[in-house]
């Protein structure tokens, strides 16, 4: 899917995007990222480290995700320019993880046509883990 | 020493804040790198072609193929990098350590990475607040990072909250 700068409207969606997300995932990503930390891996350590469910997610997967979502969004010639997020809540295993975005301006900026969206992930009971902002020059 | 006293902020933080490290040099970015970087974080679907189909990627406008924005080149170094990074700053004062959690982070970016690429990368301690959370007393370290290619053409700059509780 494609989108293009004059059919985007203030309060678009960005379309769902969403994974579940266990030890599969994780350990992937732990591989990729060689982010071999106790808590993402053990649920003693998980404990360990406050979390009462045990092993969680990476912050970093998420990101992931969120990156992902925008580009499934503006095709492989559009360019994500920014994405920040504040990691709020932990992902706990066999989450569904959904990211979500809606756009909150668009601007002609520096010679690009960038579109500003607020942005999240949440689980599958809506809960938001990761409230953020991206920005995509289309 | 009262509750309002207690710092994990060191002597060595203060001198740190605002000095940029030396530069750091990733791997050579390889196709391998980018194809499973993308097949982990999409799994379980196949990724996009623009990260691992050479003859489909020529024909966008990145003319070849490109990493994920979120890339991180600097997995997997041969050597461990000396000096811990300044989002792990911090110490107890009764000498126990600090667990570290990412608080988030704000990336813009700049070129794409290539298969090829060597990059490097400088970063610094911005600054930091302390206040009792949910976890007690807890510092927030602000730390930036600066990714430039072989080039000198910026890739990425990234501000992260390095949480220490």
């Amino acid at each position: 899917m494609t989108v293009s700068f004059e059919d985007i409207q203030i309060g678009d969606k960005l379309p769902t995007w969403s994974r579940k997300t266990s030890f599969a995932e994780w350990n992937r990503y732990a591989a990729v990222n060689e982010e071999f930390v106790p808590f993402h891996m053990d649920d003693e350590a998980g404990r360990r480290a406050g979390n009462e469910a045990g092993a969680f997610g990476m912050g970093n997967l998420r990101y992931a995700y969120i990156v992902n979502a925008l580009r499934e969004w503006i095709g492989d010639d559009a360019i994500v320019r920014e994405v920040g997020c504040q990691y709020r809540a932990i992902n706990q295993k066999d989450d569904v993880l959904t990211v979500t975005g809606e756009v909150t301006a668009k601007k002609a900026e520096d010679g690009e046509n960038r579109v500003y969206l607020d942005i999240n992930v949440v689980t599958q009971t809506g809960a938001p883990t990761c409230p953020g902002h991206a920005v995509v020059a289309l | 020493m009262s509750e309002q006293e207690v710092t994990y902020v060191t002597d060595e933080m203060r001198a740190a804040q605002g000095v940029w490290s030396e530069a750091r040099m990733a791997p050579p970015i390889t196709e391998t790198d980018i194809r499973r970087w993308a097949m982990a974080t999409h799994y379980p679907e196949t990724p996009p072609r623009i990260y691992w189909d050479a003859e489909y990627a020529a024909t966008t406008r990145w003319g070849g193929i490109v990493a994920p924005p979120d890339f991180n080149p600097f997995a997997w170094p041969v050597e461990r990098p000396k000096g811990g990074s300044p989002g792990r700053a911090g110490q107890r004062p009764d000498g126990k350590p600090l667990t570290g959690m990412n608080g988030g982070q704000t990336d813009t970016y700049g070129v794409p990475m290539r298969p090829g690429d060597v990059i490097s990368a400088r970063t610094r301690l911005v600054d930091w607040n302390e206040r009792e959370g949910r976890l007690g007393h807890t510092l927030y370290v602000r730390s930036e990072i600066e990714w430039r290619n072989q080039d000198g053409e910026l890739v990425k700059t990234r501000m992260s909250i390095g949480i220490r509780y």
